[in-house]
């Protein structure tokens, strides 16, 4: 058995003859953090439904750790966490009571059930306010009790819908966090976003949908290259001479700008840092700041709908 | 399709939770508290008229639930109950919806089934609760009050109340649970309820008699009741008040007893004794059809809220 914890294949949802999902294909491999990136109403959240078997899959394949979901959800259930689009707890209950719930609804033993809840709850930050009620709760301590959930559960995947929506920045980059702890125990990580930035930093690959098809697939510095023909930018800045005509010689590096004094601006297809670090000792010039620019998500996402836009109306 | 593992796993955990809830909401609590004290009100309304007019009734003990000021207690039961059972189910599931938990919660390990099953069973069990309370406080102010026991026919009469009062309950608890599932706002659910609470309970019994006279020739006076009954008992409340009229009063021997008094004339049934009182499994007998009935409807209504659950999209 290959090493993909989830497997999809034609994967194709329709409401009422309409598709919302058209036919996507994709796997997510084992400790892997997969982004699918699109805008609302782009069959994101439809595709996650249908990986849990909340909701019926028109046609197609899909495997969540070797499990159909719609024939056996219980065993998906069991070993997939989820946390919902602005998940929703019961208010009028604390935050302690909200995850006995669900540990009972997933049958943890009585015996283990409160050592769990308290270290998910520590984990996530939520200890000392583990006794409050959830009603007082804000959306980022809403959204890391959801991760607590996950925790409990001890689930090999984590499915978060747009975990980072409506969080100050401070709440995000928590919660991001606690996503990259989730990677490093081994869970593979499956969130949905339509803010690309933030979530470009978690994602080992990422899939853009557009108009329930999944548009492009890769990791973003692929991305970059497909859809923007190279979007490395590397800064240097140092002090000696010809270091630009040098550091243009580069294979690789297109288009040298020079960005006032001492400094020069690299447009290249890949990271040429180390050939310009050597370029610039090489010529007996003093190295004073290195640094490059992925090319971002942002970029790729507003390039390819901008270039695909006729195609959409066309369709 | 087949799928694996069972339906109701989780049942229990949704239930307990449940009945927590209803315990603890305070739309229930006023609604429990205030329909117990108007009951006890009315009780002890019925004990003062008992004590004064009743010399040598042998089913003294059944009068308590038939008498007492303007309004006798299975009359409030019947207007009264149905506003608990809407209150414990008209949000019950657009709740969860609205608070977003039901993708959540329909992550974990169970099926659709058990949240479905486990609310309706937290629901029976909440009403029945408050109405086993209920029903002690009257057989206990009864006790209190009348200074007689009630004898065992009395008793099992009683119980047999008690069983149909919680089957009535039953059927408006289903609708409400229904409403709560097919309309995502709680208060368009709760208006619902309490519009077809009031037709059915209210209006229909009104204007059903003309509907039927309407569908059926004239012919003879029997004819014409039995039309007219046959639409009656397409509202709940009147099949309760045929079930109640009968088990409560042993020497009532139709459901039609009543009405032919009304108009002047006797029920004739060849070699009875007139008023004797019948047995309970005779009483029981005679409005089986009205308490299966009831039990089908409230079948019927969970069956179609189940049905459209289970097609329900999980987003909101």
């Amino acid at each position: 058995m290959s090493d993909n914890v989830i497997e999809v294949q034609d994967l194709t949802k329709r409401y009422n003859g309409t598709a919302v999902v058209k036919g996507i294909s994709f796997s997510v491999a084992r400790g892997e953090i997969f982004g699918l990136l699109g805008p609302n109403g782009a069959g994101k959240t439809t595709t996650i439904l249908m990986l849990l078997g909340l909701s019926d899959i028109s046609s197609g394949r899909a495997r969540v750790l070797g499990y159909d979901p719609a024939r056996e959800p219980l065993a998906v259930k069991r070993r997939v966490g989820y946390l919902p689009d602005q998940v929703g707890f019961y208010d009028n209950l604390t935050a302690a009571e909200n995850l006995r719930y669900a540990a009972r609804l997933m049958g943890i033993e009585r015996g283990e059930r409160e050592g769990k809840i308290k270290a998910s709850l520590a984990h996530v930050g939520l200890a000392d306010v583990m006794d409050q009620r959830v009603g007082t709760f804000s959306r980022g301590m809403r959204q890391r009790l959801g991760l607590a959930e996950i925790l409990i559960k001890d689930a090999q995947i984590a499915i978060l819908d747009e975990p980072t929506s409506g969080l100050d920045p401070q709440a995000t980059v928590e919660l991001l966090n606690i996503i990259r702890e989730l990677k490093h125990q081994g869970v593979s990580v499956l969130l949905s976003s339509h803010l690309l930035e933030r979530v470009q930093s978690v994602c080992d690959r990422v899939a853009l949908f557009n108009q329930g098809n999944i548009a492009l697939m890769g990791t973003v510095p692929d991305l970059g290259r497909e859809v923007l023909g190279g979007g490395f930018r590397v800064e240097v800045e140092a002090e000696g001479q010809g270091l630009a005509e040098r550091i243009a010689a580069i294979p690789g590096v297109q288009r040298v700008e020079a960005a006032g004094a001492n400094r020069v601006l690299l447009f290249a297809d890949r990271d040429v840092r180390p050939e310009a670090a050597a370029a610039v000792v090489a010529a007996g010039g003093r190295l004073l700041r290195l640094s490059v620019e992925e090319p971002s998500l942002e970029a790729i996402y507003t390039r390819y709908f901008q270039t695909h836009a006729g195609e959409r109306h066309a369709a | 399709m087949r799928r694996e593992g069972s339906a109701l796993h989780g049942f229990g955990v949704v239930t307990l939770k449940e009945v927590a809830d209803h315990f603890t909401s305070i739309l229930v609590v006023v609604l429990v508290v205030l329909v117990v004290a108007t009951a006890v009100a009315v009780v002890r309304g019925a004990v003062d008229q008992i004590k004064e007019i009743t010399a040598e009734d042998p089913f003294l003990f059944l009068r308590l639930f038939t008498r007492g000021g303007p309004l006798p207690l299975v009359a409030l039961l019947s207007f009264l109950i149905p506003l608990i059972a809407i209150g414990l189910g008209f949000d019950s599931v657009n709740g969860e919806h609205n608070r977003r938990t039901l993708s959540r919660i329909l992550s974990q390990p169970i099926y659709r089934d058990a949240l479905l099953f486990g609310k309706f069973a937290a629901g029976l069990f909440t009403l029945s609760i408050a109405l086993i309370v209920l029903w002690l406080l009257v057989i206990g102010f009864g006790l209190v009050g009348l200074g007689v026991p009630p004898n065992a026919e009395e008793m099992a009469r009683a119980l047999v109340l008690l069983v149909v009062t919680i089957a009535y309950g039953g059927f408006w608890f289903a609708l409400a649970l229904l409403f709560s599932i097919i309309f995502r706002s709680a208060a368009t659910a709760a208006l619902v309820s309490l519009g077809v609470w009031l037709f059915l309970t209210i209006l229909w019994p009104l204007f059903s008699p003309a509907l039927a006279d309407a569908v059926t020739s004239a012919g003879d006076v029997l004819g014409v009741l039995d039309t007219r009954q046959m639409f009656a008992r397409l509202s709940p409340s009147v099949l309760f008040n045929e079930i109640v009229a009968v088990v409560l009063d042993p020497s009532v021997r139709s459901t039609q007893q009543s009405m032919l008094a009304a108009m002047g004339l006797a029920l004739i049934e060849r070699g009875a004794i007139p008023d004797a009182p019948i047995p309970l499994l005779q009483s029981v007998l005679i409005v089986w059809p009205q308490i299966v009935g009831l039990v089908a409807g409230t079948i019927i209504l969970f069956v179609i809220g189940y049905v459209v659950f289970q097609r329900q999209e999980v987003r909101a």
